[in-house]
């Protein structure tokens, strides 16, 4: 239903966009990018990768990426399977170091820093860059409560009243607490795998999260529950930094401000996700997106 | 063609029919052991039997009180010398021995000590405990059984680990969880109804043991006043009163049998149980 409507759509905005996009390909196109871009110098860029290059044993899955990361804005990542959006943003939390075998050449700066810093501790970066899954992973034999309160717990925190209130904070902010607020102490596995997701959310909130990693959080779950996390998406762009993988081009267009498309381990075009979808400046985009292969 | 329909069916059914025997056949001294204690071990279960001390030959009345309690106090021992070691080696065997030789080695032993028959266990700790301190004691019975443990422990834990979802995991980092955290408290958590039933069984399979009590624990017709003490336990008990010539105490020996029977059959059903409850989690 959803890709008849997503595929007439196309159809119908195809006509208006085509006309520019007759004339000749040239590099002029892509200055004029650039002015098409209003908030691009307002905002902060947040994370920062330089010269990317990432291997699983002695296959190379990322060539010289390099991407900047606006903050308070949520960027998309598109592109066909396998073209390595998974392996580049692991990169952005050192999951990639992760691992057996792997490889990593470059640099990604939080802020300032750089996150391989040798001062640095990955789990520090991992804690201020969150990531939600593919498939809702809570843990299994923890309560609701303990699946948002496991990772300040774990950290050190054993105040009750405080733990209570990350926990309803971080509940609320992630669209859950009304749904779960009278069954805290039931297994987080019980819940439904919108609900399970929306629970990996709040879980990432409750440390001290900046940065967001979604790696295709919507692909298991049901039209209603993507609907509720892409609301939650708009919600958490006010306070975080968010990038997130996905196959569906229609989700991108309605969460990011901001649009990647990589294919083959290399970033073809990264500009606002207006400009991707509506005029993208490289051929290879465009024919991604109205479905030419992928 | 139908002659081969028919000739496939024959054999189908003659296959059935062969599984089918050869099953029942397996079920034959399952039961009738089982019926057989039940009957033998009956005459003689009652609160007495449960609650008083071996009385000498002759004497009517009397059980296997001290020996139930010895066999407790084993059990308590060996877990105490076993679970910790097989558990924590068990983890390390599945989050760090992938591709290790020192980890081969540990689950190569593993294996070779799982495989070695309980006596020689006895003699080790009767060489190790008995000789030095001069004396049989709970102590070196508890230590023989809690060697048996270490193997069956470590490779069961391994395996229950290994099979906690690699996601787990990696939600655990992403969480900036540290590595000995995520094992302890993510994955080791999530596996621990897995665990439990691995250790159910283990202190199963070592309650039922009678060779390397033989001349570790010994036995004892008192109650014992410590783990230095030698020590009754069912086991040892039953053989004893088993080999003797007195009708009375071979009843009790029968009685001390169908005990110890129920003792491990109720463990290994509780065992079941958190087993069906673990694979649940872990789907
Ligand atoms: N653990 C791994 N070991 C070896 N190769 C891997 C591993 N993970 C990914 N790769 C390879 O790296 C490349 C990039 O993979 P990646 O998972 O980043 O793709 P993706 O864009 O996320 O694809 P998808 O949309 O299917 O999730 C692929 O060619 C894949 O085969
Ligand atoms: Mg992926």
């Amino acid at each position: 239903m959803i890709d008849e409507l997503a595929e007439k759509e196309k159809k119908e905005r195809k006509p208006v966009e085509k006309e520019p996009k007759n004339e000749p390909r040239s590099d002029s196109r892509k200055i004029e990018v650039a002015h098409h871009e209003p908030d691009a110098s307002v905002k902060k860029v947040k994370m920062k990768a330089e010269g990317v290059c990432a291997w699983f044993g002695t296959k190379q899955a990322l060539f010289d990426v390099n991407i900047d990361i606006n903050e308070k804005a949520v960027t998309a990542i598109i592109g066909p399977s396998g073209c390595g959006k998974s392996t580049l943003i692991r990169c952005f939390n050192r999951m990639h170091e992760t691992v057996p075998g792997s490889r990593f050449a470059g640099d990604i700066f939080l802020e300032e820093n750089s996150i391989f810093d040798p001062r640095m501790d990955p789990v520090a970066v991992r804690r201020r860059v969150g990531m939600v899954f593919q498939k809702p992973t809570p843990f299994p034999t923890l309560s609701i409560y303990d699946n948002v309160a496991v990772g300040l717990r774990l950290n050190g925190t054993r105040d009750k009243k405080t733990l209570d209130e990350v926990v309803e904070k971080s509940l609320r902010k992630a669209a859950l607490w009304e749904e779960v607020k009278d069954s805290l102490q039931k297994a987080g596995a019980a819940l439904s795998g919108g609900q399970q997701q929306r629970l990996c959310i709040a879980r990432s909130l409750a440390v001290e999260l900046e940065v967001l990693l979604m790696d295709e959080p919507c692909s298991a779950l049901d039209p209603i529950s993507t609907s509720k996390v892409e609301e939650l998406i708009h919600e958490l762009r006010q306070n975080y930094t968010i990038i997130i993988v996905t196959h569906n081009m229609q989700q991108a267009a309605r969460v990011s401000q901001k649009t990647a498309f990589m294919l083959n381990g290399k970033l073809i075009e990264y500009d606002s996700t207006e400009k991707v979808f509506t005029n993208p400046a490289n051929k290879l985009t465009e024919d991604y997106i109205t479905g030419r292969f992928g | 063609m139908v002659n081969y329909q028919t000739y496939r069916r024959w054999t189908d059914r003659t296959m059935v029919f062969l599984c089918g025997t050869a099953a029942f056949l397996a079920g034959i001294p399952l039961v009738s052991l089982l019926l057989y204690v039940l009957v033998q071990g009956f005459r003689r279960l009652d609160w007495t039997f449960l609650t008083s001390l071996p009385t000498p030959v002759g004497v009517s009345g009397g059980g296997m009180a001290n020996a139930i309690l010895g066999t407790i106090t084993l059990v308590l021992i060996a877990s105490c010398v076993g679970l910790p070691i097989g558990i924590f080696a068990g983890i390390y065997l599945s989050e760090y021995g992938k591709k290790n030789r020192f980890a081969w080695m540990v689950r190569f032993t593993a294996d070779v000590l799982s495989g070695v028959p309980s006596i020689v266990t006895g003699i080790v700790a009767y060489t190790l405990i008995v000789k030095p301190m001069h004396n049989f004691s709970a102590l070196a019975g508890g230590v023989a059984l809690g060697f048996m443990m270490i193997p069956i422990t470590t490779r069961t834990t391994e395996e229950l680990v290994k099979m906690v979802p690699h996601s787990i995991r990696e939600a655990s980092w992403a969480l900036g969880i540290s590595q000995w955290r995520t094992i302890l408290s993510i994955v080791v958590r999530t596996a621990k109804n897995g665990i439990l039933t691995g250790v159910l069984l283990s202190i199963a399979r070592i309650a039922g043991e009678t060779a390397p009590l033989l001349f570790t624990a010994f036995n004892n017709q008192f109650w014992p006043k410590g783990i230095n003490e030698p020590t009754a336990s069912l086991t040892v008990q039953v053989f004893t009163y088993a080999i003797s010539p007195f009708k009375d105490w071979q009843d009790q020996a029968w009685t001390g049998a169908l005990v110890l029977l129920l003792l491990v059959l109720s463990i290994n059903l509780s065992a079941k149980f958190f087993f069906k409850n673990s694979r649940s989690l872990l789907r």
